[in-house]
């Protein structure tokens, strides 16, 4: 039974890490796939009314504007839905400057097909949201999208 | 005591586990990517040009109220019930169009009180300050299904595609540009223009 003789006994070997590398390159490309890229976080709630009819959004000409009630930890800003762009609450009148400005960092051939991404919680009154399609008629940025979860079809 | 030697771990195949797991992610994980339904706001209109007269019989009138409840023609709906009623008045084809043409496409029931013709066909919507957005929302997916089921039947009927796939098409070769195809989608667009007005709600 000499096949199953103990080695030698001999000092505590050295554990390989040759491995140690692939696994760290594994979790990189996992993080690199799943994350998704967020410039702002949300001060507000932000659950997405569901619709079928949709379109892809093309990243490169949109800017966004969120709307929705100040979620739990931002109770100080009141009940009321309150619209957010970037990282900020802003008020009504402050939406014609942020997305002209958007519209100005964009790169000079989108600048004209500018698309406002509109993320708006669902229980959001629609008067805001025509308050603000109302300031973007007189930022003459017409094209919008109302950005929904996509329903399966029936 | 003598130290036991603890036997070397092959770690050659560490390599493939690690491959085997990042594709595992790679096909399960998704990019979330965003959707949603894309619409044209009309530009501000200064001018003091008379709005031309609209017939009755070519608008077609939504109302949500505050509530969330819809008045359609001045009747009632449930929600469910839109799609159809839009398709209707859309498809109904009673008369003829600014050029004088009659709708040969439409498969409606050409009734001489609902719409003329697609042209000429407008759906007007118009909601209140404390209506909710999921119901608005739901309301313009709805007419906004309308025009795409029609359009949709238009481009089976003309080139014996869905009007989908050209759509996609155009958008893969967005930089080699295809004549034809964006004729086809012109064509059709033609066909059943989206005439989709809102009004602005109230001020109260």
């Amino acid at each position: 039974m000499s096949k199953f003789k103990n080695k030698k006994q001999g000092d505590l070997p050295a554990i390989s890490t040759a491995s140690l590398p692939d696994i760290v390159f594994m979790l990189l490309f996992f993080f690199m796939v799943a994350t998704v890229m967020r410039d702002s976080s949300l001060m507000i709630e932000n659950i997405l009314p569901s619709a079928d009819q949709v379109e892809k959004l093309k990243k490169d000409r949109t800017t966004f504007i969120y709307a929705g009630k100040p979620s739990s930890q931002f109770k100080q800003f009141g009940d009321e839905p309150r619209i957010q762009i970037n990282d900020a609450f802003v008020g009504i009148e402050d939406i014609r400057p942020a997305v002209l400005q958007a519209q100005a960092d964009m790169n000079e051939e989108l600048q004209s097909k500018i698309v406002v991404g509109l993320k708006v919680d669902k229980n959001t009154h629609a008067g805001l949201v025509s308050d603000i399609k109302q300031e973007l008629r007189k930022a003459n940025t017409l094209k919008v999208m109302y950005i929904t979860n996509a329903k399966a079809e029936q | 005591m003598a130290k036991r030697a603890a036997p070397e771990v092959n770690a050659g195949s560490m390599a493939d586990i690690a491959f085997l797991l990042l594709i595992f992610f790679l096909v399960t994980t998704t990019i979330e990517k965003d959707k949603g339904i894309l619409r044209s706001l009309p530009p501000i209109d200064d001018s003091e040009v008379e709005p031309p007269i609209i017939k009755q019989k070519n608008l077609f009138t939504v109302l949500i109220n505050r509530n969330n409840q819809l008045l359609v023609e001045d009747e009632q709906m449930e929600l469910k019930n839109l799609r159809k009623a839009a398709i209707e008045f859309l498809d109904n084809g009673g008369d003829t169009n600014a050029e004088g043409e009659r709708c040969d496409y439409c498969r409606g029931k050409r009734s001489p009180s609902s719409s003329d013709h697609p042209d000429k066909a407008i759906i007007s919507m118009k909601h209140d300050r404390e209506t909710s957005y999921d119901k608005y929302i739901e309301v313009q997916n709805e007419l906004v299904a309308a025009y795409n089921f029609l359009r949709e039947r238009e481009a089976q009927r003309l080139y014996n595609r869905s009007f989908q796939s050209m759509l996609d098409e155009k958008e893969k070769n967005q930089f080699k540009k295809d004549e034809k195809l964006n004729d086809q989608i012109e064509t059709i667009k033609k066909l059943f223009p989206m005439k989709l007005s809102e009004a602005e709600p109230d001020k109260n």
